[in-house]
C-alpha cells in the first residue's frame, strides 16, 4: 500500500472524497459476524479460497493462503468452497 | 458583436466560448437545440471537443462525472423529465465536488405531458447540492455559462443554469457575442490539477464512514455560503471587462417602493412591467428577482425588504401540500428578523400558462 492515510482526523480531510488510503483507515473487517479459520494442516494449498474471495482480503504468503482479518467481512465463500473442508467458520471473539 | 438568436443557442455559444472539452447530452424538448447546435460545432471542427452520445440522461451525468473527475471542463444539457432521471448523478457531481455545468430548461413534469416553462423540474433538486441560477434573457444565459464555470471551479461544486422553456429557449434575442480572446482572459483554460490521474492513482466513490461523513458535508455547506462571495466578485470581473452587471439578485425600482413584487426568470420582467402600470396609478411599487436560488441569497433578500410594507412572491411551481418553494423560502429567510414587510405567495404560471 502506498497511499498514505490522510482521513486522520476531520481537519485534515480532503475536499472531495474521491481519493487514496481510506481503505488504510477503513477497517471493514468491523461488520465481520463470524470468522474463518483456515486448518493449515488439511491446507492442500490449492488456493481455491484465494481465487473465490470476494473482498481479495486472503493473502497468499510463503505459498498458503493467510486471511487478512482487517478486510475479512466473514461471508463464508472460503469455508463453502474448501474443497477439503478445511476452512471452518467460527465464533467472532469481539 | 450583436446577434439575433435564440436563449438556447446563446447557451451553446457560450459553451463554445468557454472552451468545454467534453459534452455529454442526451435530447428533450425543449433543451434538444442546445446539444444539436453544439454536435454541429464539433462536427465542423470549429469545437475542439469531445461529443459523447449516450443512452439516457443519468448516463449524460455519468459521463460527465467521469471526464470532470479527469480534470476536464465539461457540459450537459437537459429538462424536466431528464433532469429528473439524472437525480442520483446530481448528488455523485455535488458530493464528490466536480464543477460540472448544466443547463436545465424549466419545462413542467409530466403527467399530464406539457414541455412549457414551469419550474418544479429544477427545484425538485434543490438538496442536491448544485448552484442554481434562474435567467430571464438569452444574453443572460449566455453571460452565466461563462460565470458559471468559473465560480464552480472557484467553489467546487456544480452548477445549473435554469431559464424558461420556450419564452427564453426558444425566442430570438439580441445576444452579444463579445471577443473570444476577452472570454479566454476572464475565463482561462485548464482549471486546476486532475483528481483521477493514471499517474497517481486514488479511489472513485470511497467508503467515508459515520467518523467523517459529516464532515464532508460540512464543507459542501460551507463552500455554498463561501459561494456567495465568489459569485459577487466574479459578478465585478465580470462587469469589468464585459460591462454588464450581474447579482445574487436584481431590483426594479425599489428605492422608494413600499410593496414589492418577487419573481424569477421571465417573470420578472412581466413584473417589471406591472411595476410601471401601478406605479401610474399611484402605487409605489418594485421588483426584486431572485437570481440564484442556491446559494439562497438571503441576506440581499433580507435588506432589499427591509422597511417595505407589503411583498408578493410570484411562484411558477408548487411544493404540494405547502406553497410556492420561492415564497417558502423568502419566509423563511425572513422569519424572525425585524423591519419585514407581509409576505404573501401567489402559484401561478404553471405549465407555460
Amino acid at each position: 500500500m502506498t497511499g498514505k492515510i490522510i482521513f486522520g482526523g476531520a481537519g485534515d480531510l480532503p475536499i472531495s472524497p474521491f481519493t487514496k488510503g481510506s481503505m488504510v483507515f477503513n477497517k471493514t473487517c468491523a461488520w465481520r459476524n463470524i470468522k474463518p479459520v483456515i486448518d493449515i494442516n488439511s491446507c492442500s494449498k490449492c488456493m481455491i479460497c484465494w481465487k473465490f474471495c470476494p473482498e481479495t482480503a486472503i493473502d497468499i504468503i510463503d505459498g498458503r493462503p493467510a486471511i487478512d482479518y482487517d478486510y475479512c467481512k466473514g461471508c463464508g465463500i472460503c469455508a463453502a468452497e474448501c474443497p477439503g473442508k478445511a476452512i471452518k467458520m467460527t465464533a467472532e471473539e469481539k | 458583436m450583436r446577434q439575433l438568436m435564440t436563449g438556447n443557442y446563446a447557451a451553446s455559444y457560450a459553451v463554445k466560448y468557454a472552451g468545454v472539452q467534453v459534452i455529454a447530452a442526451y435530447p428533450i424538448t425543449p433543451q434538444t437545440q442546445i446539444v444539436e447546435k453544439l454536435s454541429e460545432m464539433c462536427a465542423a471542427g470549429e469545437l475542439k471537443a469531445r461529443y459523447i452520445n449516450v443512452e439516457s440522461e443519468h448516463s449524460a451525468m455519468a459521463a460527465c462525472i467521469g471526464a470532470s473527475s479527469t480534470g476536464a471542463r465539461v457540459f450537459t444539457a437537459t429538462s424536466s423529465q431528464g433532469l429528473a432521471y439524472m437525480h442520483e448523478l446530481l448528488h455523485w457531481a455535488s458530493r464528490a465536488r466536480l464543477p460540472v455545468v448544466m443547463t436545465n430548461v424549466n419545462r413542467a413534469m409530466a403527467p399530464g405531458w406539457n414541455v412549457w416553462a414551469d419550474q418544479n423540474d429544477s427545484l425538485s433538486q434543490r438538496d442536491t447540492g448544485w448552484m442554481q441560477i434562474y435567467c430571464k434573457s438569452a444574453q443572460e444565459v449566455f453571460d452565466s455559462i461563462l460565470m458559471a464555470y468559473k465560480i464552480s471551479e472557484k467553489v467546487l461544486l456544480p452548477t445549473m443554469i435554469n431559464y424558461d422553456a420556450f419564452f427564453t429557449s426558444h425566442t430570438e434575442e439580441p445576444v452579444d457575442i463579445p471577443d473570444a480572446e476577452k472570454v479566454r482572459d476572464f475565463l482561462p483554460g485548464l482549471r486546476r490539477g486532475r483528481i483521477m490521474d493514471v499517474d497517481d492513482p486514488c479511489a472513485f466513490g470511497t467508503l467515508v464512514a459515520q467518523d467523517t461523513y459529516t464532515e464532508f458535508q460540512y464543507k459542501i455547506q460551507e463552500s455554498m455560503q463561501d459561494a456567495k462571495k465568489v459569485i459577487t466578485e466574479t459578478c465585478a470581473e465580470f462587469k469589468s471587462i464585459f460591462n454588464r452587471e450581474y447579482a445574487l439578485t436584481e431590483e426594479y425600482k425599489m428605492s422608494d417602493a413600499d410593496e414589492v413584487i418577487i419573481a424569477t426568470s421571465t417573470m420578472f420582467e412581466t413584473a417589471s412591467v406591472a411595476v410601471d402600470e401601478l406605479r401610474k396609478k399611484g402605487s409605489k411599487t418594485g421588483a426584486l428577482r431572485i437570481r440564484y436560488f442556491r446559494p439562497f441569497p438571503s441576506e440581499d433578500i433580507i435588506r432589499a425588504l427591509s422597511g417595505k410594507k407589503r411583498a408578493l412572491v410570484l411562484d411558477r411551481n408548487i411544493s404540494f401540500g405547502a406553497q410556492g418553494i420561492f415564497c417558502q423560502e423568502v419566509l423563511a429567510a425572513a422569519g424572525g428578523k425585524g423591519n419585514m414587510p407581509a409576505i404573501s405567495g401567489v402559484v401561478l404560471g404553471l405549465g407555460g400558462r
